[in-house]
């Protein structure tokens, strides 16, 4: 039985801006820190939590067969190999997407956060019924957004909506941070995303091909233990999460390139 | 203006996008959040009159000068609701305007 659980929603609005990347680099990351964690795939219409985590082939149940009493819970969890405190729900079949109701969401929720300390919650893009069906379980949220103008504005929607729902607190996670093109001013800065949005910095993520490599393994970076840069910015965001008192990874402390301390010079303001 | 900008003008270049998409995302942004409150114009119109009604119990209020309105400032979106009093039911002037801000979520 977990003392504390804390559940909590991954969201972003915009698809394909690195929510479900968050949610397995996340997931292992608090498991290894000795943390009960279990993720819950909510976008079963395009469930690939499975594939990033490299459990594809071990699903047999779902949360709907839980629900339906076909099986008990610890026969639906897939906990993960090389770390067992990571458990995997999958939602269900996503040939059946009408099935799951706000309180069928609340109830497998209710039950995982008695089993797990965590409990992360991967959504769904847009802000339609998928959406509202994960979020009806979650007490906090992490919105996931890119340095680009339609993954800010999505994610304003998605804001506004959470704040009319009682989910706190609302945390922003800036995901594909390309701190060369900050630096050119070529790119929104975290600054201008976190105030134009209103809301507290959990952390940022840099661009990093190794995410890509990682997805084709079904590795996780943050399993791997190797030290790539995203891969320390998601320890950087678990830690944050849990309450650590550590800095955000600030995007110019990582130019360290003799090309890029140039670009910095040429950022000194002259009048 | 950084190091930078300076060459850009010099050189006639244009000037970074990142100016442009903060801009361009603050004005589209306005009118999302507009759009969202306006949403719920019904719901304040009954809200003003349940609010009158529980004032109306203990102090008579001018209701011609009566103003209940959403302002929006940042993320945070204000109720307002400006109830100018004639008098207390017991007959005395006490107050001119209250001023009720009620932060709604
Ligand atoms: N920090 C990053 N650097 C490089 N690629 C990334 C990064 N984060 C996500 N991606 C890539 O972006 C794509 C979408 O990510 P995903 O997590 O599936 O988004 P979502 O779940 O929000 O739809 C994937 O191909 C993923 O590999
Ligand atoms: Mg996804």
């Amino acid at each position: 039985m977990a003392k504390t659980s804390r559940t909590i929603l991954i969201c972003s609005g915009k698809g394909g801006v690195g929510k479900t990347t968050l949610t397995a680099n996340l997931g292992i990351a608090l498991a290894n820190s000795g943390a009960s964690t279990a993720v819950l795939d909510a976008d079963f219409g395009l469930r690939n939590l499975d594939l990033l985590l490299g459990l594809e082939n071990r699903i047999i149940y779902t949360a709907q067969d839980v629900l339906d009493n076909n099986c008990r819970l610890d026969q639906a969890l897939v906990r993960h190999k090389q770390e067992p405190n990571l458990a995997l729900l999958p939602a269900g079949d996503p040939r059946m997407l009408d099935w799951m109701k706000p309180d069928d969401m609340k109830k497998i929720s209710n039950l995982l956060s008695e089993k797990f300390e965590y409990v992360l919650i991967d959504c769904p893009a847009g802000v339609e019924d998928g959406f509202k069906n994960a979020l009806a379980a979650s007490k906090e949220a992490i919105v996931v957004t890119n340095p680009e103008l339609s993954a800010v504005r999505d994610a304003d929607r998605v804001v506004g909506i959470l704040n009319t729902c009682d989910i706190h607190p609302i945390q922003l996670v800036v995901n594909r941070v390309r701190p060369t093109m900050m630096a050119n001013q070529e790119m929104l800065s975290i600054d201008d995303v976190t105030s134009i949005l209103s809301l507290p910095l959990l952390g940022i993520v840099l661009e990093d091909e190794q995410v890509i490599i990682s997805t084709n393994r079904g590795e996780p970076l943050t399993l791997s233990g190797k030290k790539s840069p995203a891969s320390k910015c998601y320890l950087n965001v678990s830690k944050r999460l849990k309450g650590e008192d550590v800095p955000v990874i600030d995007p110019n402390k990582e130019n360290t390139s003799l090309k890029d301390k140039f670009i910095k010079l040429m950022q000194t303001k002259i009048f | 203006m950084t190091l930078r900008d300076l060459i850009n003008k010099l050189l006639g270049r244009e000037t970074a996008s990142a100016n442009t998409a903060r801009e361009r995302l603050q004005l589209v942004l306005a009118h999302d959040r507009v759009d969202m409150s306006s949403l719920s114009t019904d719901l304040l119109d009954k809200m003003r009159k349940e609010i009158l009604d529980v004032v109306a119990k203990y102090v008579e209020i001018d209701f011609d000068e009566v103003a209940v309105s959403l302002e929006t400032e940042d993320r945070m979106t204000a109720l307002v609701a400006n109830l100018p009093i004639k008098r207390t039911l017991s007959g005395e002037i006490q107050f001119k305007n209250i001023e009720k801000k009620n932060k709604s979520k």
